[in-house]
């Protein structure tokens, strides 16, 4: 038994990836969760908004690097985020005045929008691809670990090492600072609240005298930020490919899901929850098992229960009993 | 007769492109006055304060406040020209709290609303007590109560209620008449629908009996709980 | 001019791009016959997958997006019903595996009985959660050695359990059953949810079903592919080497390779137009009875239609499954066309948004609508990039051969068919959201 060991090998292969994965699963389940609960529709095209701003970072970090600017231990991509998520504000704003806003208008019904949605998810998609191209960019520079695996070992004379990679060490930060300002926003400006007013309650709001088109136009913004920051985070942390942030969608919309749509803090919860049971579950436990069970037990095949490849399901599963015993999600979501 | 602070004069129309429900109904009311709208269900009750208030075609007849032809404004602008209006059914945010209720009601204010605030919260002491609370794990009448009192923190010249008393018990509809009267006290003309015909007329100042969607009696209230005719039908002899 | 003639008219046109595809090279067409027909069999699927969307979604109002699932196991059908058994694979694994699916079927049984017996509680939670895990376990341990066994047999050809054996039309109507049974199974769960919940869900089963077909190699190969499907069809090769058809392609004034390889195409166009009839028919039989009516009565006003005691979940499982049936048949239509089954290039952009265009376009509501827009969208799926290419020549004839731009905007015009998907979608939505043909 060696305990001290199973717990390094843990938190290094499961907890520290988990909880990264968590946080860009959380930022993105709140900008869904958000544009559900003011304009009210499951918007599918969020994981190719994601892609467009996280595109436009890379665009920028890339123009940056020809400059022969960088942002010391940190990655460029850093310093070229604000204005992806300006071009993603942009693309929400035009996209929005464009096409949502017609139908809000004829108070069309929310799977009008859906299917809307789609079309937009397709035209992203399309754009996404004809201008970086639908293959695989990698764009993380600066230092590459926090803590690595061997220096640990050497310090902590432990055979597991443990190794913090910087874009997680990243992630986690950005993820706790962007909720924090995000909270307090909805929570302490007038602004923030009357998007709360509005979603709650959307005919008092309008007595109130609260703009429902300013309130729109507030949370496009709100989304395209978190979208973008969610985007870049992910390909910081492992690669950007349109087709994977297309993919995205579904634990993202699992996440807010099971957190109850609508409900902000519901969406963290679910991101960590999805985060935590994919990765719970695809993971080979040998390495782990090794430590904990007496040398003649020693697991012989990989401990894993389901191959990786089976993430989605892991989403889906949960959803699907979330969605059976409580359809509101865990934290009371909307039901319209 | 000078011209009330706040008439519906003569109103006819219906929701939409829809057949009329109003026919040449008048309503008004002046300050420091309760002014009850009554009739029997379907009578018009609340849709003749809808048309007061902008949420209907006025098709012929008009809106007029302190002189002011309002007939074509929408809600949202008579909001910002003093109308307060209370609607039946979801009229707090439940989510919210009560004193976020309260903010959000003085959301079109610019200037400083913690006098207002303080006021609200004189009237309704318990409002004070449960400030941070959300709105919608209240009771029935503590409701009801944040509900004026959003719509008092916009300083209305005139405040509309659309049946403050449905579904609450008889007890808390008591007190919620001694509030509204004490709201009346202020000078504020308060216009509301009722179901509770009897005890609505016994507070009001001036009464309103609409039968399909026409005025049938108008009079104080104490007129027409003296009225046989006006007992006869609605008030249950 | 009758809304009939009108129709026809569209009809007509579609026909006349087909054509057009084969007889000249002029822009954007080939002016290949190969190419024209590749077009109308894909067409030809493509509207009978619409016609099982626009059931669904025009006569029910449910919301599916995970057609690419259910064509999935229309193509996973083919595989099991058409190949031949791989010989010891059934001996080896075939009990275990059997076994092992019987096992965890009585899992999720027992856990349901339990769920449903027990009061609600400690107890109960507790029970179910190790009813789960021991059931797992089991199934595990019967499942892994007999895959195991079954994926050593001769890995490099096959190292899976093989089919039937059956001829391969047989496997339309399999893939058929399959995709019913999946959709009844998840039906079941999301259906009386609200509608964006049933299009996640179904979403999510769709990328589950893409995984399985993926990994587990001793059912499908996973990413190593199932190719050589036999043919309800002859081979061009048997063709070239029959003199009696030589001949034929002779007398008709073609070479052998060319007349072999349209025959052998036409040969699937007339199979496939038979099912897309047969279809079609039964559709228009159906959205005329009275269970067609009432239908769309429940789509209309679900509250009302309950009042009147009908069972509205129970109507929308049974359309949702038939809708999936024929997502199922017109997948494993597909595969036989292809040949092969491919996991890996199974992708929603394609297999189930594009569906939706279809139906939208085309008219939701109205049979003949999604048929048309099959063709019609079909058509411009494969064209648009031939027609961007051009655009793009043409926009940039400015610029220099070689600049860089020129060429970046020339590789990537292949990703403006999405684009203008998206476009088209958003354009019909706006201003023609009853689509080409609309619902009488």
């Amino acid at each position: 038994m060696d305990v001290l060991n199973a717990i390094v090998a843990l938190t290094n292969f499961v907890m520290i990836p988990a909880v990264a994965y968590g946080s860009q699963l959380a930022l993105g389940a709140l900008g869904v969760t958000l544009i559900y609960s003011i304009l009210r529709f499951s918007n599918f095209a969020h994981g190719d908004t994601m892609a467009f701003g996280t595109m436009m970072t890379i665009l920028f970090t890339w123009l940056f690097q020809s400059w022969g600017v960088s942002f010391g231990p940190l990655p460029t991509a850093l310093l070229a985020l604000p204005f992806g998520i300006l071009a993603a504000m942009a693309l929400v704003l035009v996209t929005d005045r464009t096409v949502y806003r017609f139908y809000r208008d004829q108070k069309a019904k929310p799977v009008v929008f859906v299917m809307v949605s789609l079309g937009v998810m397709f035209m992203m998609n399309g754009l996404v691809r004809f201008i970086i191209g639908p293959g695989d960019q990698r764009f993380a520079d600066g230092e590459r670990f926090i803590i690595k695996a061997r220096a640990f070992k050497e310090m902590t004379g432990l055979r597991e090492g443990l190794a913090i990679k910087t874009t997680q060490g990243i992630t986690v930060v950005t993820a706790i600072v962007v909720v924090a300002l995000l909270f307090w926003f909805l929570n302490r400006t007038r602004t923030g609240k009357s998007m709360r007013a509005y979603s709650d309650n959307e005919d008092l709001a309008l007595l109130s005298g609260i703009n429902p088109e300013r309130v729109v136009m507030y949370t496009w913004l709100i989304v395209a930020t978190l979208a973008t920051i969610a985007g870049v985070l992910y390909g910081l942390d492992k690669s950007f490919k349109p087709f994977t942030y297309f993919q995205l969608l579904l634990p993202i919309f699992a996440s807010a899901i099971v957190g109850g749509l609508g409900s902000p803090q519901g969406a963290i919860a679910g991101g960590f929850i999805i985060a935590f049971s994919e990765v719970t579950i695809t993971y080979a436990w040998k390495k782990v098992l090794r430590y904990l069970m007496p040398d003649n037990l020693d697991p012989d095949g990989l401990v894993q229960l389901m191959s990786t490849d089976y993430k989605f399901a892991v989403s889906f599963a949960i959803l699907i009993i979330v969605l059976l015993f409580k359809p509101t999600g865990l934290f009371k979501g909307k039901s319209v | 007769m000078s011209e009330p602070f706040l008439i519906g004069d003569g109103m006819t129309g219906g929701y939409g492109k829809g057949p009329d429900i109003l026919h040449d109904c008048t309503i008004a009311v002046n300050p420091g006055e309760i002014a009850v709208i009554v009739g029997p269900n379907g009578a018009g009750k609340s849709t003749a304060m809808k048309a007061v208030f902008g949420m209907l075609n006025v098709r012929s007849g008009a809106v007029r406040l302190g002189g002011e032809d309002i007939t074509k404004l929408s809600p949202q602008d008579r909001v910002i020209k003093g109308m307060g209006f209370v609607p039946q059914t979801s009229n707090i945010f439940t989510s919210m709290t009560v004193e976020e209720n309260l903010e959000m009601g003085a959301f079109i204010r610019t200037d400083d609303i913690t006098g207002t605030m303080e006021q609200v919260y004189d009237l309704f002491p318990i409002l004070r007590d449960k400030r941070n609370q959300p709105a919608g794990e209240l009771s029935g009448g503590q409701r009801q109560q944040v509900a004026v009192g959003r719509a008092l923190m916009t300083q209305p010249k005139v405040l509309m209620l659309d049946e403050p008393t449905a579904g609450v018990s008889p007890i808390v509809m008591d007190e919620l008449f001694d509030r509204i009267i004490e709201v009346a006290r202020t000078g504020l003309p308060i216009l509301m629908v009722e179901q509770n015909a009897k005890q609505a007329l016994e507070i009001a100042d001036k009464g309103y009996v609409l039968v399909q969607g026409r005025n049938a009696y108008t009079g104080t209230g104490q007129e027409l709980l003296a009225d046989p005719e006006v007992r006869k039908s609605f008030l249950g002899g | 001019m009758t809304d009939t003639m009108k129709h026809s008219l569209m009809f007509a046109a579609i026909a006349l791009l087909i054509l057009l595809e084969g007889l000249t090279d002029w822009s954007f067409f080939s002016g290949s016959w190969n190419s024209s027909l590749v077009i109308l069999n894909m067409g030809l699927i493509s509207a009978i997958m619409a016609l099982g969307v626009n059931l669904q979604w025009g006569f029910a109002g449910l919301f599916n997006v995970g057609i690419m699932g259910f064509t999935a196991l229309g193509g996973l059908a083919v595989v099991l019903t058409a190949t031949p058994p791989t010989p010891g694979a059934w001996s080896a694994g075939g009990p275990g595996v059997l076994m092992a699916m019987v096992m965890g079927a009585l899992t999720v049984i027992s856990a349901v009985a339990v769920t449903r017996v027990l009061p609600k509680g400690r107890l109960r939670n507790f029970l179910v959660l190790a009813i789960l895990v021991v059931g797992f376990l089991i199934y595990r341990a019967l499942f892994d050695p007999s895959i195991e066994a079954i994926e050593e047999i001769s890995p490099a050809i096959s190292g899976n359990l093989g089919g039937l054996g059956w001829p391969v039309i047989l496997s339309w109507p399999v893939g058929g059953l399959l995709a019913a049974g999946a959709a009844w199974l998840i039906g079941k769960t999301a259906l009386g949810l609200r509608s964006d919940y049933l299009a996640i869900a179904t979403l999510g089963i769709a990328e589950i079903i893409i995984a399985i077909l993926k990994n587990e190699d001793w059912l499908s190969r996973g990413v190593k592919n199932v190719v050589g499907l036999p043919r309800p069809v002859p081979y061009e090769v048997d063709l070239q080497n029959d003199p009696a058809y030589v001949e034929w392609f002779a007398s008709l004034g073609m070479d052998p390779v060319l007349g072999s390889t349209l025959y052998v195409k036409l040969g699937y166009a007339v199979l496939f137009s038979i099912v897309l009839i047969a279809l079609l028919w039964m559709a228009q039989m159906a959205l005329k009875s009275p269970w067609g009516r009432m239908m769309r009565a429940i789509r209309d006003n679900e509250v009302a239609a309950r009042a009147m005691g009908k069972n509205v979940t129970k109507r929308h499982l049974q359309i949702f499954v038939l809708g999936s049936a024929i997502c199922g048949i017109a997948g494993a239509m597909m595969t036989t066309l292809d040949g092969q089954l491919t996991p890996g290039t199974y992708n929603p952009l394609r297999f189930t948004f594009l569906i939706w265009v279809m139906v939208i376009v085309g008219g939701s509501g109205n049979n003949f609508g999604s048929v048309l827009g099959g063709f019609l969208i079909w058509f411009l799926w494969i064209k648009v990039e031939p027609m961007s290419l051009e655009l793009i020549t043409l926009l940039t004839s400015g610029l220099e051969e070689g600049s860089f731009l020129r060429g970046h905007l020339m590789e990537n015009a292949a990703h403006m068919r999405l684009f203008t998907m998206g476009l088209i979608l958003l354009l019909v939505l706006r201003f023609s959201p009853r689509g080409l043909i609309p619902e009488k």
